[in-house]
């Protein structure tokens, strides 16, 4: 069988090739194809030399057009930078108080904060900032260390027992774990302590657990239970429980202490950040208080 | 419009002719088509291969990079045996939304010791190049133990199991030794002590976890990461690995423009 047969119905050579009289049209690439694979080759030609392609030994060819993708996005921060300067290096110095009484500056306050407080606290304290077991809520009026601004934005600069060489330090001694206290005292000061924040216990429990927490725990949440906000005690008359309110969780914590841990914000966000989230925790705890 | 396409291809009917009449020839010649092949394949694998010429272009000079501690790196391990990189990148574009959200963009050289690297391309969760030191570990045992404890719209799967899982250290000085084959920088000391380095950087003030300072540096991160001190679990390992993320050097932070709010 000669190579130059021609398939009768279609005119297209055949490889030549035959197998039980089956024959093998040797079709040639579509036009269509052809064009389509000229026009990408062109175009990839152009931008070889338009931009960065070609390694060589030591360096490569940067092209024409000199992109850099890192000096974009830098370019494109420094001016998003120069925008927001007009806002955000006045947040930054001003006091919280003229912040308030400036609408034009919070604006951007209410419109970076709740998006700032979702990259980065909501994970902990929720997005609705009301916390969970062993995360406090921001929203209620309870402040371990203290609910004016400074406070809270040093409380975000260097965290609490965070890794930040000026963090806040607090722990809970664990009162049963280092055999200060055995189980029985603990049930007794639990009784005790509930008892402030109003829950009912028979008196002479209450006496005898009011006598365990003079020796044990007054030096830290203050001998009428009220906290030491200065060292992060807090409050155990104000029914807000981080750890839980109920025998079992105040058994726990009086049991094997308790040392919570929020990260040091100071290299993460700057001063405007932390101010506007400052403000946002503010205004949020005092909507829910309302 | 076919007739304008036949137009501009009108210039290429010779080439179409010598084409198929080459490729025609080659298909009959069976060591013609190989050779062939060879060189396709060759120059193929060629542009894969050159970008590596540049290497130490590409990589910056970081000398403040540290290592992986064997805890690290058992937890790098974990990472990538549970699949965590299927759902998270570790690589932060040049975009500036990635940058305004997770920090600066992610350097090459802040994944030199990284076998394999774990870029990822694919987000169902957030990218985690800069997660380090961002939450507690305690919030990051119980995200792992089951994450709808903290994050109610979360869809990641639950790892409690990792909690029960104790740590296979035996077999961290070949692991170490198998890294510095293919380029880390790990000492005969740091491969002799893996195992016990691994137990020290839990165990915060004891002889072992001066040994770990002493091999990896003051910054290293010593403690019991998932709180259940006496035992070293997967669950320490990971989190250690998690809480280095982005650590291992300032580089990123000093020499780029940061989002200022």
């Amino acid at each position: 069988m000669s190579v130059k047969d021609r398939d009768p119905l279609t005119g297209h050579q055949t490889t030549g090739h035959e197998w039980n009289g089956i024959t093998e049209l040797n079709t040639r690439v579509p036009r269509a194809v052809w064009f389509f694979v000229i026009v990408t080759h062109v175009w990839a030609l152009v931008v070889w030399v338009l931009m960065p392609a070609w390694p060589l030994v030591t360096t490569y060819t940067k092209g024409l057009l000199g992109t850099d993708q890192r000096e974009e996005v830098q370019e494109s921060i420094a001016v998003a930078n120069a925008i927001r300067d007009d806002w955000s290096s006045l947040i930054a110095d001003l006091p919280v108080d003229e912040i308030r009484a400036d609408p034009a500056l919070m604006a951007p306050v209410n419109d970076t904060a709740h998006a700032l407080f979702g990259d980065n606290c909501a994970g902990c304290h929720g997005s609705d900032a009301a916390g969970g077991p062993g995360f406090p809520s921001l929203v209620d009026d309870a402040w371990l260390w203290g609910g004016d601004a400074d406070t809270i934005m040093e409380t975000l600069r260097v965290g609490i027992n965070a890794t930040h060489p000026e963090t806040r330090y607090a722990q809970m001694l664990a009162f049963g774990e280092q055999g200060i206290l055995p189980r029985d005292d603990i049930r007794t000061v639990v009784d005790y302590v509930q008892s402030l924040s109003g829950t009912g216990a028979p008196a002479d429990r209450i006496a005898a657990g009011a006598e365990i927490y003079a020796t044990n725990c007054a030096s830290c949440h203050g001998e009428d239970g009220t906290g030491m906000a200065e060292i992060g005690a807090p409050n155990l008359r104000d029914d807000f429980w981080i750890y839980g309110g109920g025998d079992e969780a105040m058994f726990e914590t009086i049991w094997g202490g308790r040392q919570g841990w929020m990260p040091a914000w100071e290299d993460r966000l700057t001063v405007a950040d932390r101010k506007i989230l400052t403000i946002y925790l503010q205004d949020r705890a005092k909507e829910t208080a309302q | 419009m076919m007739k304008f396409i036949r137009t501009l291809l009108k210039p290429f009917a010779a080439f179409f002719e010598a084409h198929a009449k080459t490729h025609y020839r080659l298909e009959r010649h069976s060591m013609g088509l190989t050779v062939g092949i060879i060189i396709a394949a060759g120059v193929g694998g060629f542009i894969e291969i050159a970008p590596l010429f540049t290497i130490d272009d590409t990589v910056e000079a970081a000398p403040d990079m540290r290592l992986y501690t064997p805890l690290e790196q058992a937890g790098r391990d974990i990472y990538i045996r549970e699949g965590c990189y299927a759902c998270h990148s570790q690589m932060i574009r040049t975009l500036r939304d990635e940058v305004e959200r997770y920090g600066p963009y992610s350097l090459a050289v802040e994944s030199q010791y990284d076998h394999p690297m774990l870029w990822g391309s694919k987000r169902t969760g957030p990218d985690l190049a800069r997660l380090g030191e961002k939450y507690s570990d305690d919030w990051h045992v119980r995200h792992l133990v089951n994450p709808r404890d903290l994050v109610p719209e979360s869809v990641m799967p639950q790892y409690a199991f990792l909690l029960e899982a104790g740590l296979d250290t035996d077999s961290l000085p070949d692991r170490l030794a198998a890294l510095r084959a293919v380029g880390v920088p790990y000492t005969d000391e740091m491969i002799a002590n893996a195992d016990s380095d691994a137990l020290g950087q839990a165990m915060p003030d004891t002889e072992r976890s001066d040994g770990v300072f002493e091999r990896y540096g003051d910054e290293t991160a010593v403690r019991n990461f998932d709180d259940r001190p006496g035992r070293l679990t997967e669950m320490d390992a990971l989190v250690a690995y998690l809480q280095i993320l982005g650590q291992l050097t300032d580089l990123p932070e000093q020499t780029q423009i940061l989002p200022e709010e």
